[in-house]
């Protein structure tokens, strides 16, 4: 069954496709804790001392690479449904 | 070789074609594409030339097949494209065709008349029935007559009419034609237009003075106009009234309206027996439109197999007849002659292509291909291939070059992608156009098959090699910038370490600032490009902005200087050794003292000074700015310095030398402005002088011939007609005075164009800006949300910022970006040396002239 168009398939197609590539990297580099990334973590509200801070950084990080997989999971559902969509919109567009 | 670098060497050749031999060898010409015929009667009337009337035969035959065209697209059915591309057909071929085409066009006209009968037939016949369907309602109600307007209607409607309408009904619609005078019915039903029943309704009331009743019901179903093959509402009436003059008037009313009316029998039994007659002629019609439709699919099936090919038949005759209007007839009768520009190099080609078509005409007699002398300026003809036709393209847009002018393309295909790249260096943006192109590249045969008529499409698509260039160029910069969508690499460590920070210093400073100074850093660079660091860094604009600034002037000195240097090869190749000496020389020194002097001014402040070196004369407080050291250096002006440094200049003997570099400098204007003219003025005055006394020798030996050089055309440019020579007719002033423009226009120019190029700079600093503040305002939202959560939060805010990226960062910057890009080929880099005169060859080719025929048909 075909719910989406033509367009919009081929686009969460496009989308998902960058999605995965994008947020599988982007995971490695939090796993592997890169300093670039350091802005983008949750915020740290209270520590009492630097290894209490460093241990909470070190969770945001995994925290985060854990979410940019699952994120690039998502992508890879949505990619199959787009593809899906648009194999049949392709079938109905050639038979007729 | 020259090719690359100038336009093709061109000839005006004269071509003598017997006349059973023209078409032949001109549809030859056609299909090779490499001749641009001169129109040799322009004074003749279209209607009094040669071919006329074998021109209006293809107008007609193309009329023909557009009609055959439409009625396959409004059938739905696909055409047939093979691709195939069908020689021209013969002469005699065409009459063939035009039977052919006649045919099929009466057969279809025929069809369609049939079936617009039997529509309207079908039509009336389905009014019919809805009448006697929604009248049996009005009766049976009236049969009911519980409210008193139905009683009074009964009342009006006397026993002697029910009895006089007993006469014999007929069925079917040409009952309608019979006069319904004799049998004084007293009630009317027709089929009105939906939206005139108020009106209608109204005009009733008042031109009956309210002695009608009139009673209506909507048919639910459209019905189609067999005419104009919309669908429309209509809606069933009924009129009771009493007497003949009502009855008239009714009935010019309903004509006014043009509402159909319909006899319906005021009997049920008769009504019903009505009803099952209509509902058979119903059926029987369908059954005969459905085999004239059959039959009108089978003819246009069998046409659209052929149709493309037709029209490119067609169109190729049409295109040689038209050609052969352009031709002389001789006094004999018996040949044409055509003149027309040829490429040197594809004489051969030329030839064995006229030899082609001799042999097919099976004439005996070769047509005769003479070169020509001529004055006149030949066009533009710049070989191109796939790769090299978007870059011509945008020259193109500019002007078209100057026969045998140097041709700035093969070194845009070079610069033009980088100083894009300067402004859109970014890894991820470059890589997703790249992505882009690369798939354009790479699926080049299938979407050119496509043929997409969206102009949009169309443009990126022409331009694919440019793009696919731009986003390799811009992954590069990107690099060397270290951005990737606003956040940096760090591949191979960075060069800044960060020891010395206590728990106190982090706690209370927000930004960090990275001094070279300090022992942070560890003494050699980053290997590739930016530092990564810098990313986190308060001071990264600062340094970034003074590090592009430079970049961009010495890119821009460098593309000016190389812009000047083809000038010097115009001027050799047009043996113009008076603007070389009064042109290109000066322009070069003003450039090289002035600017390029600045230039190395960046390169010595870059490698001189330390940051480590406080207090010293080497210190970075020394290190002189190059722009004010330029600034006072044009206005002859001491820079003030600080005690510590001892002298305001880079290196010894700097004031010395910049005042000569000043004083070159200001000696080219008047070199470039005024050498030229006045070597002209004196050339000039020589010349009439020597002419004088040549004359009175030459009428001495007034028959010696041989002493008149012979032309050859072609192995010599035609230096005449370009550079300081070719000023012969004009007067002095007017040299005078263009001149001075060309001199301003170069000595403002340099200054201006070098500040143009800082463009770069500001370009690639927006870029930089805006990528960070997209990540850091949108996704950056999705990574920061805490918990389990945070993974669809990212998947719904990825969607958001890729799309923003695409359309913001991709798609607006990298055209603003392009149109920067541009701007500094055509402003700054053609005024050096690219003068733009020229017209473009327009060969006779059958492939262009059914490519612009199938583009203007999709408009």
């Amino acid at each position: 069954m075909a719910c989406c168009g033509p367009k919009l398939s081929l686009c969460g197609l496009i989308i998902s496709a960058w999605g995965i590539v994008q947020l599988a990297l982007m995971g490695v580099f939090y796993y592997i804790e890169a300093v670039a990334l350091a802005e983008d973590l949750p915020e740290v509200h209270s520590y009492e001392t630097l290894d209490d801070f460093y241990s909470q950084m070190t969770r945001g990080y995994q925290q985060n690479a854990y979410n940019c997989w699952i994120a690039a999971l998502l992508y890879l559902i949505t990619m199959a449904i787009s593809a899906h969509q648009f194999w049949l919109n392709n079938r109905s567009s050639l038979s007729v | 070789m020259g090719s690359l670098f100038r336009s093709a060497e061109m000839t005006l050749c004269q071509l003598f074609l017997q006349s059973e031999a023209a078409y032949a060898c001109v549809s030859e010409l056609g299909e090779l594409g490499l001749v641009q015929f001169r129109d040799l009667n322009p004074d003749v009337n279209v209607f009094q030339r040669k071919f006329v009337n074998e021109v209006r035969r293809c107008d007609e035959m193309e009329r023909k097949l557009r009609y055959l065209e439409k009625e396959i697209k409004k059938d739905g059915i696909p055409m047939l494209d093979t691709g195939e591309n069908p020689e021209a057909p013969q002469p005699r071929e065409m009459i063939d065709l035009e039977a052919t085409f006649e045919k099929l066009e009466n057969e279809l006209r025929e069809v369609n008349q049939n079936a617009e009968a039997l529509k309207k037939n079908f039509l009336e016949l389905t009014e019919l029935k809805q009448i006697l369907r929604k009248t049996q309602v009005f009766f049976d109600e009236h049969e009911g007559g519980t409210n008193p307007t139905e009683s009074m209607t009964r009342a009006l409607i006397s026993e002697d009419a029910i009895a006089r309408q007993s006469g014999p009904v007929q069925l079917g619609f040409s009952e309608k034609h019979y006069d319904p005078e004799e049998y004084y019915p007293c009630f009317v039903a027709g089929v009105i237009l939906r939206e005139r029943i108020p009106a209608f309704e109204r005009m009733l009331w008042r031109a009956c003075r309210g002695n009608v009743f009139l009673r209506q019901a909507e048919i639910e179903t459209p019905l189609e106009d067999p005419s104009t093959g919309d669908q429309v509402y209509k809606s069933v009436f009924i009129i009771f009234f009493q007497g003949d003059q009502l009855k008239t008037r009714v009935k010019k009313i309903c004509e006014g309206f043009r509402a159909t009316l319909y006899p319906c029998p005021e009997a049920p039994a008769d009504r019903r027996e009505m009803a099952m007659g209509v509902m058979t002629r119903i059926e029987d019609l369908n059954t005969v439109l459905g085999q004239t439709q059959d039959h009108r699919h089978r003819v246009l099936v069998a046409a659209a197999k052929n149709i493309k090919n037709w029209f490119v038949k067609v169109r190729k005759i049409k295109a040689i007849y038209h050609t052969l209007n352009l031709f002389n007839l001789d006094v004999t009768q018996k040949c044409l002659i055509a003149e027309c520009w040829v490429p040197v190099l594809d004489l051969e080609n030329i030839q064995l292509a006229l030899r082609r078509g001799t042999e097919r005409s099976g004439s005996s007699v070769p047509p005769i291909l003479n070169r020509m002398d001529t004055p006149e300026d030949p066009p533009t003809y710049n070989h191109t291939n796939k790769f090299t036709s978007g870059f011509q393209v945008l020259y193109d847009a500019y002007g078209i070059a100057s026969y045998r002018e140097m041709n700035p393309t093969p070194y845009t295909i070079i610069t033009f992608p980088f100083l894009f790249a300067v402004m859109f260096g970014d890894l991820g943006h470059g890589s997703l156009m790249t992505v882009f192109a690369a798939w354009m590249v790479l699926k080049e045969k299938p979407l050119q098959a496509q043929k997409s008529d969206n102009e949009i499409w169309n443009i990126f698509f022409g331009g694919r090699y440019i793009i696919l260039l731009m986003g390799l160029f811009s992954m590069y910069t990107g690099l060397i910038y270290n951005d990737a969508f606003g956040k940096s690499l760090n591949i191979f460590g960075s060069s800044w370490r960060v020891s010395n920070y206590n728990y106190n210093y982090t706690q209370s400073v927000t930004d960090i600032m990275l001094d070279p100074a300090s022992e942070d850093y560890i003494g050699y660079p980053y290997p590739l490009g930016m530092d990564p660091v810098w990313q986190l860094s308060k001071n990264k604009i600062i340094f970034q902005n003074s590090f592009k600034m430079k970049i961009s002037i010495i890119l821009g000195v460098t593309h000016m200087l190389f812009g000047v240097a083809i000038s010097f090869f115009n001027h050799t190749y047009f043996k113009n050794r008076l603007s070389i000496i009064c042109e290109f020389i000066p322009q070069v020194i003003f450039l090289v003292a002035l600017f390029f002097y600045m230039v190395i001014l960046m390169f010595i402040k870059w490698t001189k000074y330390y940051a480590t070196l406080t207090d010293t004369p080497l210190g970075p407080r020394c290190a002189p700015s190059v722009l004010i050291s330029f600034i006072n250096m044009v206005l002859v002006k001491d820079t003030p310095y600080e005690a510590v440094c001892e002298t305001p200049y880079m290196y010894a003997g700097q004031g010395g030398i910049q005042m000569f570099l000043l004083l070159c400098a200001f000696v080219c204007i008047p070199w470039i402005l005024l050498a030229k003219p006045i070597m002209i003025m004196r050339s000039r005055k020589e010349t009439s002088q020597y002419s004088v006394t040549h004359n009175q020798l030459n009428s001495a030996t007034e028959n010696g011939d041989a002493e008149q050089p012979i032309h050859n055309n072609t192995s010599q440019p035609p230096a005449a007609a370009h550079g300081g020579d070719g000023h012969d007719e004009e007067p002095m002033g007017e040299i005078f005075i263009h001149q001075g423009i060309h001199t301003i226009e170069y000595v403002l120019g340099s200054v201006s164009h070098t500040a143009s190029y800082l463009r770069l700079w500001a370009l690639s600093l927006a870029h930089s800006q805006l990528s960070e503040v997209l990540w850091s305002m949108v996704l950056n939202k999705g990574l920061t949300v805490d918990g389990w959560t945070g993974g669809v939060a990212l998947y719904i805010i990825f969607t958001i910022w890729a799309s923003l990226t695409v359309s913001i960062l991709v798609l607006m910057e990298g055209l603003s970006a392009f149109l920067h890009t541009l701007r500094l080929h055509w402003v700054e880099f053609c005024t050096k040396f690219y003068s733009g005169n020229g017209y473009a060859f327009q060969p006779f080719s059958f492939e262009l002239i059914l490519d612009s025929a199938s583009q203007s048909k999709e408009e």
